[in-house]
């Protein structure tokens, strides 16, 4: 054993940064990171055992303990309950004979919830061993868990491919890519490496000028300017590197996925033009576990480029251009998709956000000026340089420029991803994806709006509503609180437990939120969920903690008379105290009940 | 010499050198901005939030701000003050602080800002949920009731060659500061007292200790926290 863990360390070169990868490897061979592996781990990387725990336990796909030969994720999220969660996690239960959490008594399952893994076009979905089970029914279930049994193994379950890619042999997934609506920029026609050799015609300035000129703004969710970033970013001296956002984990959000899965070239391309820009060496693809199944492919196109000189040394001829790039796993953690948070993930640390300023652009990765950017925002970048800002300009409205991709879930005929311009009304959206009988859109995911009707008639922007993508449709049949109490768990089990408010208050607001949904909530409860849910947006450090308040607040803003049906009225005492349950202890002690 | 600059907190003029952290820089001039993980001289955490005050009109936590010449900031202002009210209620309730029976009574931090904001009893409701006791190092135990996560062990607290001898296991609620049980093993009685010195609240005590002052002479037993920064004005 020692010597394995020795081989994984020196692949890395002893480097406690790569601290991720080490565990990612560690874990690989046993299916878990015992006590012996961490002090292993540990003493060859010469810090102490609990600074290699510290890392392990903040990432949910690590652990300590055995996970079980079959190890289950079943998505968690709000449209995974929507489309039968709860039916498949029975019959997983019943099937395996194991509870959600643990592993069975014979050491062959493991049953876990996980946050939303960017399926919510098939839902409900599962991980098993790392690949990816979508549209799980109470029949699949059986099957799979009996053809487990049997001895069959997890690829061997595998009874469809998916569209495009998902076909290839480097794929060869179960996953469908459900793009439901192609645009003019990130799914239009595409002829890898033609962008990449104009750089023989461009300087970096006059890329970061036209990237300015197209007014493009980040696609993860924040909608900072792209070529300002990097603009900003080379006004620090030193080595620089790009870092590629492919963490998403907004609830909801798909649609990096999908590009991924048909334009991994682009994205690799966008990551060079980046590099090129800010004068970088090293550009890193930080990509959620929940992808792992896209490796293969990644890995090849990366290879496939250098084979070509489009990554390497004078990259497209571009004489003293040289770039590479790698690919970072996390390890489920939401909040790693904040940039500072997945900074210190590169770094082999917790996922915690950093106190700012300085911001990435001076101090990022290894404290050197960095750019993140979000997939589809690198994206555009080559299609902005390939057909000009202009033309990019002429699409969207005034202020946002540009097609958007839209992942559509929940109660809609055609749940997917779609390539609009910006400025289409929620209404059109709606429209397009064949919503049915909708009560409520959740814009941007959990971190985002809740709105009704009434406000359909906004247009998706940076000018009106602005958004990451995500967009879940919320039918007649829903209750609200069901789901402000889904977003409102997501948030407790995501947030890096830095900040005090971000750790404890969301419980509170939480455990008052379930009280209301008890039929025990007074008045007053709702007076004290909004007022101290407007602290968390001041409170916090990040854009976690500060919209982990937002469900609540935009649910009681437009839905609020779904919490009035459920409190009881005229009673201004705090109703959840019940006497009998109190002295029951004292009760049996004297061997005297109240009367019923 | 170093530059001075100059700012406002509430309207008072202060000075302080260029490049100077807020905190201290207020502490000099007679200002006390209430805090939790600060500890000065070593990297701010930022995560207690109690810091919080309003710069140029925007919330942001003092002890991770470098002041910078002219910055208007707000500290004794109603919002803010309320914001670390709750903060102080949601400590209280998030662990389990039974006062009278802590070691650290009148010694404390957090009852300490609990009696300056006039705490009487928090809004929130108390959870009681038990949390694990670590009293395998033989120079001190962590009573994890208490610890409100200010990492300021974490993040001061290293052996020679600059291990890490706690640190924080999970995350969210379920965070929890874990140590190094090897690395404690060799804590001097001055390590261990500088630990327990090191944490705001009663998490971290020195075992076989107990009591050496009474309770009624302890550091914020008659004057309250931050007194000693604003009797610089006054005098
Ligand atoms: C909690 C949290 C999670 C985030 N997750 C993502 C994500 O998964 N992908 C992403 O691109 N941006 C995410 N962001 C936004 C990033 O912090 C950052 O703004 C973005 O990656 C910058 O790239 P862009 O300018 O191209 O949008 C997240 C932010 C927060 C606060
Ligand atoms: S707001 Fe929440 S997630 Fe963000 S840094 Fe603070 S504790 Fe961590
Ligand atoms: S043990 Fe004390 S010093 Fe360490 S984090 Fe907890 S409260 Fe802070
Ligand atoms: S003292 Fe500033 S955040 Fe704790």
């Amino acid at each position: 054993m020692s010597s394995h863990i020795q081989n994984i360390i020196e692949k890395y070169g002893k480097d406690a940064t790569r601290l991720m990868d080490i565990l990612h490897e560690a874990q690989a061979k046993e299916g878990f990171i015992s006590d012996e592996v961490v002090k292993e781990i540990a003493s060859q990387l010469n810090i102490s055992k609990v600074d290699v725990e510290q890392t392990l336990t903040f990432y949910h796909f690590f652990s300590k303990k055995p996970l079980g030969k079959y190890t289950i994720y079943l998505n968690n999220s709000l449209v995974s309950h929507m489309m039968g969660r709860e039916e498949v996690a029975h019959a997983f239960e019943k099937v395996t004979g194991t509870k959600f959490g643990s592993v069975s008594e014979d050491g062959q399952f493991g049953l876990y919830n996980t946050s939303c893994i960017g399926m919510n076009d098939q839902e409900p979905a599962a991980i098993i061993n790392g690949i990816v089970f979508p549209k799980m029914t109470t029949y699949r279930v059986k099957e799979i868990i009996k053809a487990f049994r049997a001895g069959e193994s997890v690829t061997d379950m595998i009874n469809s491919l998916g569209g495009g890619h998902n076909q290839s042999d480097l794929v060869h997934s179960m996953v469908t890519n459900n793009l439901n609506r192609r645009g003019a920029v990130i799914f239009s026609e595409f002829t890898p490496g033609d962008t990449l050799k104009k750089i023989n015609s461009i300087s970096p300035k006059e890329l970061i000028d036209e990237v300015k000129k197209s007014n493009l703004r980040g696609r993860g969710g924040a909608g900072f300017p792209t070529g300002l970033k990097w603009d900003f970013c080379t006004k620090t001296p030193g080595e620089r590197y790009v870092l590629c956002n492919a963490d998403e984990g907004e609830p909801g959000t798909f649609k990096d996925r999908v590009i991924l899965t048909e334009r991994p070239e682009m994205v690799f391309e966008g990551m060079t033009l980046a590099g090129y820009a800010i004068g970088a060496k090293l550009g890193i693809l930080y990509l959620r576990e929940e992808y792992r199944y896209l490796e293969k492919q990644l890995e090849t196109v990366l290879l496939g480029m250098r084979g070509k000189g489009l990554l390497g040394r004078n990259i497209a001829g571009k004489e003293g251009f040289d770039y590479d790039i790698r690919i970072q796993f996390g390890a489920g953690a939401y909040v790693c998709g904040e940039e500072s948070a997945l900074i210190e993930s590169c770094e082999g640390k917790r996922g915690e956000p950093r106190n700012r300023p300085p911001f990435p652009v001076q101090v990022g990765y290894l404290d050197k000026p960095t750019v993140i950017n979000n997939v589809e925002s690198l994206c555009s970048v080559v299609k902005i340089l390939e057909k000009g800002a202009e033309w990019y300009k002429s699409m969207g409205t005034k202020e946002t420029s540009g097609t958007k991709l839209l992942s559509i879930s929940g109660d809609v005929r055609y749940p997917g991803v779609f390539e609009v311009e910006w400025g289409i009304t929620v209404q059109e959206a709606l429209e397009m994806s064949g919503a049915m009988n909708v009560k409520a859109v959740q814009v941007g995911g959990p971190s985002g709006r809740l709105i009704g009707p009434n406000e359909f008639h906004r247009t998706i922007c940076y000018e009106d509503l602005p958004t990451g993508g995500a967009f879940i449709v919320i039918g007649e049949g829903r209750k609200i609180l069901d789901v402000v109490k889904n977003f409102m768990d997501f948030f407790i089990d995501e947030s890096c437990g830095s900040c005090a408010p971000c750790r404890y208050l969301t419980v509170i607001l939480r455990n008052k939120l379930n009280k209301i949904m008890e039929g025990k909530g007074v008045a007053s409860d709702l007076d004290d969920l909004v007022n101290w849910g407007k602290q968390m947006k001041v409170a916090n450090r990040c854009g976690l903690g500060q919209s982990a308040a937002n469900p609540i607040l935009s649910s009681i803003e437009n839905f609020r008379y779904e919490y009035e049906a459920k409190i009881e009225k005229g009673k201004d005492f705090d109703t959840r105290f019940d006497l009998n349950k109190a002295i029951q202890e004292s009760s049996r002690a004297v061997g005297r009940f109240p009367e019923a | 010499m170093s530059e001075k600059i100059k700012f406002t907190i509430d309207g008072k003029e202060c000075f302080a050198e260029k490049g100077a952290n807020l905190i201290e820089a207020a502490k000099e001039n007679g200002v006390y901005i209430p805090t939790l993980c600060h500890l000065e001289g070593v990297k701010p955490a930022g995560s207690c939030r109690i810091c919080n005050v309003k710069i140029n009109g925007r919330p942001m936590t003092a002890c991770t701000t470098t002041l910078i010449e002219g910055m208007n900031i707000e500290n004794n202002v109603e919002d803010i003050q309320e914001l670390r009210k709750i903060i102080i209620e949601t400590l209280f309730v998030s662990g389990n602080h039974y006062c009278p029976a802590c070691e650290k009574s009148g010694n404390c931090e957090l009852q300490a800002l609990g009696y300056r904001f006039k705490m009487l009893v928090p809004r929130f409701p108390f959870e009681f949920e038990e949390k694990e006791v670590d009293a395998e190092a033989p120079k001190i135990y962590i009573d994890r009731n208490r610890c409100i996560l200010c990492k300021r062990c974490v993040r001061s607290l290293k052996t020679e060659d600059g291990k890490s001898i706690f640190a924080v296991q999970g995350r969210g609620y379920k965070a929890m500061i874990n140590i190094d049980h090897e690395l404690a093993m060799n804590m001097t009685d001055e390590e261990a007292t500088h630990a327990m010195d090191t944490c705001p609240v009663g998490s971290i005590l020195k075992k076989e200790r107990g009591y050496y002052d009474p309770i009624g002479s302890r550091k914020y037993d008659k004057k309250p926290i931050g007194s000693e920064i604003e009797q610089i004005v006054t005098n």
